[in-house]
């Protein structure tokens, strides 16, 4: 096991965002997370990796890090792409002199090959396109090694030749990291592309678990509703309401 | 359609339908065997009403907005002070990035210079015009040297320098540490499991603490040459009347407060500004609100801070 949710609750200012969620997912699988803007998908993964702590519930993670994908990259835009991917090796109390400015070169550049960008190690985060931020935010994320890598909608916003990019290098991080993997996602491409299984979110709680298969072929009203985006069905937008 | 619900006293439920644009009105009665439900519903509707008008009373909005304001205040003092602390241990356990702190240093000393001997320069001008003539027209020249000193290595030096590194250094500062933190990556910095006070406030607060006092020595020598240069032009007052007199005013007390203030003023203005960005939220619309606050409390602290400091070795 690397992720464990036991009966995970948080609120935000009175209003339970996360009302009892509890999933596992195992080394070398991907989990994906599906609902609407607002469903707390979001907010699972900053409970996960320590952003924000839960009112009630817990969350039992396997010893190692913990990486997280932004949904925007998150790049530092004052350092270059280099200085981006080491940013930990150079920071991190426990890595800072692990290792030498060579070794931490090798592995900037092995990371960047892994994620398919070679040669652009001293261009800034403005220099690149959208795909290519959340590549190098891939590399940043797998520098440390990490069991487990959560992905805030890694393929929102970009073109579908640059989304099914994204999604190859997910499975290819899980393959080479055996690591377990979150995906938030809307798209229904990165969820048959990515995911072992999935848990859809409505109104803080699972409304749905099952695989890809299972969730467009399943008689699940709320799935049913998403897949085929239907304005008819269980889920309303909040203005809506 | 509007629903009104009156309740009697009685207990009894009456509900009238209004028909928007009709005089006449349909009246529907129920009655609610439910007493005790009906006192309640009593209660809350007398309570909320009560509240509905208290709450748009001018008292009511002149208190909750001055309770607001304290509240925000205490709020943003408490996170500035923890910020501090917090520093205060990462400086104590050695965690300085000297990359960090040598660009931040270079920020505050020498991209803020030419502004800050601007304006020492021109306000030092400006007092000199203003004194000098007079002072010599009332035979107090031999006092204009010392006067100026005074005035410019005790006070204007340092705060105008103060008040300089806020608007140039401190907004920048600010607006810098809100965009990572609405852009997440402030977010990023704590996932990868990096200490982001000790990343982004000490070599920020070391660089204001270090470079204030040599700005303002600059800035003040600046101020008293302009000052001469001034007095001269304006009443003909010679270089070296103004000097000697200059000499005498200057003790090693005044030399000695006047760095220890920069210190001070330096690593407030670069607290209160990373702890402001810090806190932003909002994207682009909370980041102005973050630069604003944090020039506001910056220049505010300073003004607080020399009053201390005039109470303390001038009272």
């Amino acid at each position: 096991m690397s992720i464990e949710v036991k009966n995970l609750v948080k609120e935000f200012d009175g209003k339970r965002v996360i009302d009892n969620v509890s999933f596992k997912v195992e080394n070398g699988e991907t989990l994906a997370i599906v609902g609407f803007s607002g469903s707390g998908k979001s907010t699972i993964l900053k409970l996960i990796c320590g952003l924000l702590s839960p009112d009630e519930g817990e969350i039992i993670t396997s010893k190692g890090d913990i990486a997280m994908v932004f949904q925007y990259s998150a790049l530092f835009d004052s350092l270059n792409v280099s200085d981006n991917i080491a940013f930990a090796l150079h920071e991190r109390k426990d890595l800072r002199n692990k290792y030498t400015e060579k070794e931490i070169k090798n592995i900037v550049t092995e990371k960047l090959e892994l994620v398919g960008l070679k040669g652009i190690e001293n261009k800034y985060p403005s220099e690149l396109s959208g795909g290519m931020q959340k590549r190098v935010s891939f590399a940043r994320a797998i520098v440390t090694e990490p069991n487990s890598i959560l992905y805030d909608e890694p393929t929102a916003g970009l073109d579908p030749i640059s989304s099914t990019l994204i999604e190859n290098y997910i499975v290819r991080l899980k393959d080479q990291t055996n690591a377990a993997s979150v995906v938030v996602t809307h798209q229904m491409s990165t969820i048959k592309r990515t995911a072992d299984r999935v848990i859809m979110l409505y109104d803080g709680k699972i409304v749905f678990e099952g695989t890809p298969e299972q969730m467009l072929l399943q008689n699940n009203e709320y799935t049913k509703q998403f897949v085929t985006a239907s304005l008819e069905g269980p889920m309303h937008m909040i203005s809506e309401n | 359609m509007t629903n009104i619900h009156a309740i009697l006293s009685t207990g009894l439920t009456f509900q009238f339908n209004t028909l928007h644009g009709h005089r006449g009105q349909k009246l529907n009665y129920f009655f609610n065997i439910s007493i005790a439900q009906n006192k309640l519903f009593l209660y809350n509707s007398a309570m909320g009403t009560l509240q509905k008008y208290y709450k748009q009373s001018a008292t009511y909005k002149i208190f909750s907005g001055i309770f607001e304001k304290v509240t925000e205040f205490l709020d943003t003092l408490g996170k500035i002070t923890q910020n501090g602390i917090k520093t205060i241990k990462c400086i104590l356990k050695l965690q300085i990035d000297r990359k960090e702190l040598t660009e931040q240093c270079y920020r505050f000393g020498i991209t803020s210079l030419p502004i800050t001997l601007s304006i020492v320069g021109m306000t030092s001008i400006i007092v000199a015009s203003q004194v000098a003539l007079e002072m010599v027209k009332q035979g107090g020249g031999n006092f204009v040297g010392l006067l100026m000193t005074i005035l410019i290595v005790r006070e204007v030096g340092v705060i105008m320098s103060g008040f300089a590194i806020i608007s140039m250094i401190g907004s920048s500062l600010a607006s810098e540490i809100a965009t990572m933190r609405v852009t997440e990556q402030i977010d990023a910095i704590k996932v990868l499991k990096v200490n982001p006070i000790c990343y982004l406030f000490v070599p920020r607060i070391l660089a204001g603490m270090f470079m204030m006092p040599p700005v303002v020595i600059i800035a003040s020598a600046v101020g008293v040459i302009t000052g001469a240069i001034t007095a001269n032009l304006t009443s003909g007052l010679g270089y070296r009347a103004f000097f000697d007199s200059a000499w005498l005013g200057i003790y090693m007390k005044d030399l000695g407060v006047c760095l220890l203030k920069a210190l001070v003023f330096g690593g407030t203005i670069a607290l209160i500004s990373c702890s402001c960005g810090y806190y932003a939220n909002g994207g682009a619309k909370g980041v102005g609100k973050a630069t604003t606050k944090a020039v506001v409390w910056s220049f505010v602290a300073i003004v607080i801070w020399d009053m201390f400091f005039a109470i303390a070795f001038f009272f």
